[in-house]
Parts: structure tokens; sequence; C-alpha cells
């Protein structure tokens, strides 16, 4: 510790800091544009410039460290002097056009210009001019403002990991820009806008539409990955018009995934579902809600009556907030039934009953730096949870050694270890290779069934060297991603991580897709576990089961069967098959109207209460930002008195905390009844030997509401149907990157344009999920057959 | 004594106008009716700062904006109620381009509920009109301003 002095007070901080650090600690402002406390200390704005004795020249507050003894004057008259020299330059190049800049009002150059800035100034020479760049759909630029203080920069060399920005020319003509005109790709690009401290990069769908005086902020909860990243959403006359990043430090940090920046637009998008509405003989009407819900109640009644209460089954997807999930799992088991499921993505569920509490990580986000090994199984992290892959990210610059075993070489920002590039099917044999190959190592197997299931098995260059890895004494983390889970032998995937991981002591870890992933495994919105938690011997159907079973009435929540279901072709075929649907939905889509019998309007994240529980386990509750649009009511409050018209007890709720409370007593007082031993698989699943699916949701393609926000849609990183194939494959299959492919799976033919790709292996061909023209496919993942198409159509 | 007032005034010279025939001369500081202006070549003035917004004491001026196709800044919607209006004039003193101004004009009337609030075509309407005297009044008072 050592001492210093600022502006008359005494500090003891640690020697290597930084003025600018100590002054902030300590609420002492000096004014700054480059500075930011998560980049690299560039020194270039001068405008921390501050007084300190013993030295003849001010000195940059951000790149001063402190020594003893110290004494710092970031108000004296050298200082200030300095501070007004730089502003004066600042501004000979900047423009004023602060009416027009959507900057204005929350510039940090308009402001220090308050302070520091001369009213008049002296320059009277000809200004720079910079050609505006096109960054895609999500930034809009206008680079004369630009101050060059390289924060964008930085950014995207140190955070985002990918070098898309960098500082073109000298000195009067440098300017900030991609070289290359061309889109930024990473999924956190959105993060440049805040930082910029003018108006040089701002956010393009927000563009001239508010000003950040005229709005109220309001905190929330992102709702489209199990991060549960904080955000703040900025709302002018009861629209939500903006979203910013709330900054948490164990969360997201101060950043913001692209997704959660700016799938707000859906919100107020055109397809909203505002009034309850009943099918008469094939006429959608509008009706009032006790008139639709009466509906629901009667002909949920009448399929109990006439076909038994086992024949409804309720899908909803991991985005409902746990309220939600909770009221509908308690309807439908009171009902009588126990067919419901949240898992919608997922083929294989043989491993839930030795599944934990939750599929989570059970450790925090920030414990991912300290860890020596964080292996990836199935996961494209950079897209499925973009602040989860900054977090791997951090830890591999820290010295984590990465690895994966995917189906696809994702270009992952982080560097690797060692990867194992595999068909989804050859995935349970790539970790069984690692189980033998720890095996050779003389690690001991936890079960006899393991050395059997893993006998036959050679393993491979990568498992020995994945194996000595993990064979050290070491913090070593194993993670799931969506792959993994939605893939057909999900199952034997899980048991087979979780052998590694009892060999060699490390910890499994899932990212589920959705938000709230967790808090419906939680509250029981699964088929074999019931009220309290309590482990089913006879479980309800899962939602492949329900599906299969053509079921007499589906209550779906938050769902679009056709977007969001493993097999979507399946799911289409029960749902028209069925009786009775319901749909309790924020959206109109054409696709659930055409056999849905009653809508019932419910309200998106921003519109109710509620609580999400993210990866780490961690209870984020929010509240409702902006009033319910139209008749929309928030989806607690639909089921709450779809209860009451259903007879049901204990739906008496007056408010979501009351369910939250409800929920959180019931995880207090009780535990799950499941035993913890490890599903064993006989065998290990035979690779395909032909041509096999694999299926992503592409990132703004995962839930109701990224997939209507037009920005995301129109950014680069936004994916199309196509089918991508590596061009071994395409080749024998005599097909180019202009040509078309029809895929077969079961009876359904649909044709999409071929894209040619080097990172993926033989014989597997991806397929996007939640298209409308990938809808008409079934399994999301499995044998497929291709053949060229000839036919030519024209979209 | 009381005569000789009377005898006093009745040859002095008469206040009463004959209105609406004649009216009384105004400042051309006068602040009447609002008009939003244009440019000589046609383009409106006003690129939706919103600091009228900001600035009307009486809330009474609702603005919404978005880029207009050729990307500018522009106002879909400007309003402003006027029976809210307090004719303060801050709005005319916070433009940063002379767009929203008071006109001298303070003859009008509602006959119906809504008419008191001016659209920005009204608005536009009202600065096309009387684009001359604006102009002359704001030339007049530029040496005070």
């Amino acid at each position: 510790m050592i001492e210093v002095e600022i502006d008359g007070k005494k500090f003891q901080v640690e020697p290597g800091k930084m003025i600018i650090e100590v002054a902030d600690q300590a609420d002492i402002r000096i004014p700054r544009f480059c500075y930011h406390k998560k980049l690299s200390i560039a020194a270039n704005c001068r405008m921390c410039l501050v007084d300190v004795e013993k030295s003849g020249k001010p000195l940059p507050a951000c790149a001063t460290p402190v020594t003893d003894g110290m004494i710092v004057r970031t108000h004296s008259a050298k200082a200030i002097d300095a501070q007004k020299s730089v502003m004066e330059f600042l501004l000979i190049n900047h423009p004023l056009d602060c009416p027009i800049c959507d900057q204005g009002g929350e510039c940090e150059l308009q402001d220090i210009s308050m302070g520091y800035g001369k009213d008049v100034s002296r320059y009277n020479e000809g200004k720079r001019s910079v050609k505006d760049k096109s960054l895609g759909s999500l930034i809009g630029t206008d680079m004369t403002r630009c101050i060059l203080c390289t924060r964008c920069v930085r950014f995207t060399e140190e955070i985002a990991g990918v070098q898309e920005l960098g500082t073109l020319g000298r000195g009067e003509t440098s300017e900030i820009g991609t070289c290359v005109e061309r889109s930024l790709v990473s999924e956190l690009s959105g993060n440049i806008i805040d930082l910029c401290p003018v108006g040089a990069l701002t956010s393009k769908p927000f563009r001239f539409r508010a000003r950040a005086w005229e709005m109220e902020q309001m905190p929330t909860i992102a709702p489209h990955d199990c991060i549960g990243s904080n955000i703040y959403t900025h709302i002018l006359r009861q629209r939500v018009l903006r979203v910013a990043p709330r900054e948490n430090e164990a969360i997201n940090e101060t950043w913001l995934s692209d997704r959660d920046r700016f799938s707000y637009e859906a919100l107020n998008d055109d397809e909203r579902l505002l009034q309850p509405m009943i099918k008469e003989n094939g006429e959608w009407q509008v009706v009032n809600w006790p008139t639709a819900l009466k509906r629901v109640a009667e002909r949920l009644q009448q399929v109990i009556r006439e076909k038994g209460a086992d024949k409804i089954g309720a899908l909803l997807s991991p985005t409902a907030t746990l309220e939600e999930a909770h009221l509908l799992q308690k309807l439908i088991r009171q009902l009588g039934s126990h067919n419901i499921d949240h898992r919608l993505q997922q083929m294989d569920f043989s491993a839930q009953h030795s599944m934990p509490l939750y599929p989570g990580l059970h450790m925090s986000l920030e414990s991912f730096e300290g860890q020596d090994t964080i292996v990836l199984i199935g996961s494209h992290i950079s897209r499925e949870q973009p602040i989860g892959a900054h977090r791997v990210r951090t830890a591999a610059l820290q010295g984590s050694a990465i690895f994966a075993i995917n189906p696809v070489d994702y270009p992952f920002r982080f560097p690797m270890k060692g990867k194992q590039i595999v068909k989804p099917s050859a995935m349970p044999q790539a970790l069984a290779e690692v189980i033998k190959a720890l095996l050779d190592n003389g690690v001991a197997a936890p079960a006899v069934e393991v050395n059997k299931l893993v006998q036959n098995v050679k393993p491979s260059e990568f498992a020995v060297e994945l194996a000595k890895q993990l064979k050290q004494e070491s913090k070593k983390i194993i993670i799931l991603g969506a792959i993994a889970q939605n893939h057909m032998h999900a199952g034997t995937i899980t048991y087979l991580a979780n052998i590694i991981a009892k060999m060699t002591h490390a910890h499994v870890g899932f990212l589920t897709p959705g938000a709230n992933g967790a808090g419906a495994w939680i509250v029981g919105a699964v088929p074999h576990r019931g009220i309290n938690m309590k482990h089913l011997s006879n479980p309800g159907l899962d939602v492949q089961q329900m599906l299969q079973a053509k079921l007499a009435a589906y209550v779906l929540l938050n769902v679009e069967p056709d977007l969001d279901c493993a097999n979507p072709q399946l799911a289409n075929k029960a749902m028209v098959a069925a009786d009775f649907v319901v749909a309790i939905t924020p959206f109109f889509s054409h696709k659930v109207a055409a056999y849905a019998e009653v809508l019932l309007p419910s309200t998106p994240f921003t519109e109710t209460s509620g609580t999400y529980i993210n990866a780490e386990g961690k209870w984020q509750r929010f509240n409702g930002v902006v009033p319910a649009q139209g008749e929309a009511r928030p989806a607690w409050k639909i089921l709450r008195v779809l209860g009451n018209l259903l007879d049901l007890e204990h739906f008496d709720y007056q408010s979501s905390e009351e369910i939250h409370d409800e929920v959180n007593r019931i995880v207090a007082e009780n535990q799950p009844s499941h035993t913890h031993t490890l599903h064993t698989p006989t065998t290990i699943p035979p690779i395909i030997e032909g041509i096999e699916r694999l299926t992503e949701w592409p990132i703004y393609r995962a839930d109701n509401i990224v997939r209507r926000a037009p920005a995301l849609q129109a950014a680069v990183i936004n994916e199309i149907p196509v089918a991508r194939m590596p061009v071994t494959l395409a080749n024998r299959l005599q097909l180019s990157a202009d040509s078309r492919v029809a895929i077969k799976q079961d009876d359904c033919e649909v044709i999409l344009p071929v894209e040619l790709c080097d990172d993926m292996p033989d014989n597997t061909v991806y397929i996007p999920a939640g298209f409308g023209l990938t809808s008409d496919l079934s399994a999301s993942f499995g044998a497929l057959s291709l053949q060229r198409s000839d036919t030519h159509h024209v979209e | 004594m009381g005569l000789k007032l009377t005898g006093k005034y009745m040859f002095k010279r008469k206040i009463t106008i004959q209105f609406p025939e004649e009216k009384t001369p105004t400042s051309p500081r006068f602040r009447g009716l609002h008009a939003l202006r244009r440019y000589p070549n046609g383009e409106e003035r006003c690129i939706a700062c919103k600091l009228c917004e900001a600035v009307c004491p009486a809330l009474a001026i609702t603005i919404d904006a978005e880029p207009r196709a050729d990307g500018s800044r522009r106002t879909t919607r400007y309003e402003i109620d006027l029976f809210k209006c307090i004719y303060c004039g801050f709005c005319e003193e916070s433009c940063p381009v002379d767009s929203i101004v008071e006109t001298g004009m303070s003859h009008y009337h509602f006959e119906n509920r809504g008419e008191n609030i001016m659209t920005k075509p009204m608005l536009l309407a009202i600065g096309d009109k009387y684009e001359k005297e604006i102009a002359a009044a704001r030339r007049t008072d530029a040496a005070f301003r």
C-alpha cells in the first residue's frame, strides 16, 4: 500500500494503479474520452491531463501509475488549462450538429465541452469531413463526429476478439474503419454504440427516434439466453425504444449481446396479438376475455370427459417466466395429466431421470476465469450465449486450455488448445474415446459398465491429448451446449460427459437454450417430476412422445411449434390432428392460427413481472416496464383465471410475487427425489454411415421475439435457410454453390440452396431450424437423403 | 367642473378602434399563433432536435421523429396543444434552425373539440402563409437578439 494525495485527500492504494482509477473510486471526476475501465489504456485523447507535483508537464491520469507520496491536482489552474487546450483541439474538427445527433443529451463530448470548452472557436480553417462507413443493419455511423479515441477499435480487438475496426491513415487523415467495407460480424458489436463517447457510432434501429432526456430508464432481464444479462429498457410514451446494458460484474459486466440489445423492436411489431380470438367455423373472431377463457375451460373439460385427462398436453417455451411455467404445470397436473415439457428442441430424454434439480452451470460465470481446462461439447457458444463465449474467451486469454468436441469447426474468437470435429452421430464415440484414453492412462473407471462400454474403442490423438490434460490435478469444467442437449443421443452424451467428469473430478455444466430453462426444470415443467418436485414412477409424456401420441388437446405457452420444435413436421401434424389447441402467445402466427381454436394474447417480458433463473442458478426477478399493449395480459394472470374457471385448487394469486414465493418455498422444502444414478446406455450408438443432418437454432431465430426483430433479421450474421455442406460431399453429389438440393425426410421434401463450407466433417449437412422453409422437415438430427434439384424455383 | 372634463375629452383623439376592420399595431416581438417555417427552397427547417419539446414549460409540444427516406432527421408528428401553450416563446428561443416561431397572429378561435391541437401540416401552412411577415418581424428585431 502506498499513499497518494488527490485534490487534497489522501488515499491508501495498491501500487500499479493508475491515477484515474484511484480518482474514480473516490468519486473525483477527471474528464476522459479514450479511457474505459474494461479496455486497455491508449492515452490518446489527452483529456485526462492532471497536474502532478514534481512533474513539469501535466500527465495523463489514465496512463500514469500512482507512486508513493504522489500529489495530484485535478482542478489546479495548470490541469484545467491543459484540459481546456485539449478540448479546443478536439472541437476543431468536431461538427456542430448536436441538434441532429442521436448522442445529443448523453454525449460525453457535449458534457465535457460544457465544462472545458470555449464558447467561440478560434479555428477558421476548413473542418475535416470523413465518409460514413456501412457497418451493417445494427450500427449507424457519422464518422465526421469521430474524435479517434479508439475505444471501438480496442473493443473489437480485446473483447469481441475479432479485429474488425482499425485506425487507417495518419494525422489529419486518420479515420476509423473496416479497411474493406463490410458489416461487423461480432455477436457483441452493439457495444461499440455504448462505448463511443460521441455520436460517431449510434444505434441504427433507434436512429432519430427519441432523445436521451425524454426517455424513462427501467431495469429488466434479457430473455434470450440462459446468461440472463441485466438490461435497461429506455421507454418513451409506453414504448420500449432502446435497450442498454445494466452493469452487473457477475453476469454481463458492462456488455450486452446484439440479440439482447436489438430484439426489442419485435415488442412493437405489427404481429402482436392484442385481442383474444376464437375460431368459429374457420373464421377468426375477436372476443372478450371471459368468452375466450370460458371456451378454453369448457373445451379442456370436454376433452377430459370424452378422452381422459392424459390426452391433454402442454408445451411451453423455455423463455416463459418461472411463474408462468409453475402455473402451467400446476394447471395441467391438477387436471390429471403429467404431459408437460419445455424442452422443445430436444429429441432424447433418456437421461432425464438422472438430472440434478436443473441442468445449469452450477457455478458462477465469473469462475470461468481461473479454470485450467474448459471442454465444450456440442456447443456453438458464441452464437448460443454470446456473453458466455466472452467469459470463455476471458478465461482462455488468462491461460485456460479450451477444448471442443463439435460437429462444426466453429470460428471461435478464443485460442483453442485442441478440437475434434466429428459428425453429429460420432459425438458419443468421440467422448467414449476420451474415456478410453483416460482408462489407458490409468484412471480408474467409476463403474464396471464403463470398461465394458468402451472396450472396443480406439482413442484418437485428440482423445489422448485431452485425457492427458484432464488427468492433471486442476480446475476443469465440461460444458454441454445446445447441440449436445438436442442431439438424438443426448442421454448417452450426458452420461459419457458425466463419466469423464467423475474420472477427472471435473465439473459438468449445461448451457440450456432459452432464458429460463433452469426455472422450467425447477418448477417441474418436465413430465417426470410431479408437484413438489417428487419423482414420478409413472411419468407423463415428453415433448417428442406428446407429438407422436397425437393428443386430443394441446396448450401452447409462448410456442410456435413449427419453428421451436425439434421435429417441426411431426409437431405440425400433431397440432392439426388435435381436437383443441389453445395458444397463449404474444404474437400472431399464421401457422399456429391454422390449427388453434383459441388465441390468448399474453405479454412479452417487458409487460409482465416474473423471474428468470439463469445458468448459474441465480434468481433474477423483474417487473414489467411498460403497460400491457391492447388486451394482452401477463400469462400468469391468464393461467390463474383459467385455473379458477376450471375449479382448480390454490389458484388465488394476487400477484406474481405470490407465485414466486410459493416456488421458493417448494424449492426450500423439497429436494428432487431422484437418485443421481446415471442412466447407463448399453452400447455406444453407432456412427451413421451415410449423410446425416445437423441442426442448430441460429442466433436470430432462437425465439418468437428475435424472429420478429427486423434489424436482427437483416444483420449479416443472421442465417438463411440453406443446406450447408462440406465441399467433398457437394462434389460427390455434383453440387455447386449456386445449385439447389432437395432434402428428403420422412414424407416431405424441401428444396434449399446449397452453401459450401470447409469446416464440417464429410457426410454432414447443416440445416438451420427456426425458418418457415425448414419447418416442413422432421427430426433435427439423423440420417438424411439428398438429391440435386434441377427444378428452377423463383424466389 | 365636471363639464370641463367632459369638454376636454370630447376634443381628444378617440382610442376606440373598429375591430375587425381596424387593428391595433403589434410589436415585432409579439407572441401569437405558432408556425413552422421553411427554407427558401421549400425544405422544412425543423430537424426534430426536440429542444422546443424539452424547453416547453407547459408540455404543450409533442414530437415524434424518424429518418426520412433521404436519411435526414425529420418529425413525423409535431403537435402543439394551444390550450396548454402559455405563449412564453421559449420554443422559438430554443430552436437552433429558426423553425418554430410565434407569429403576430392573435385572432383565431376554435369551434370544435380537438381543433386546439395544431398539427405539423397546419403549422407549416401558417408558416407558408405568413412567411413574409415572420421574416420581416425577425429582421426588425435582429439587432436586439
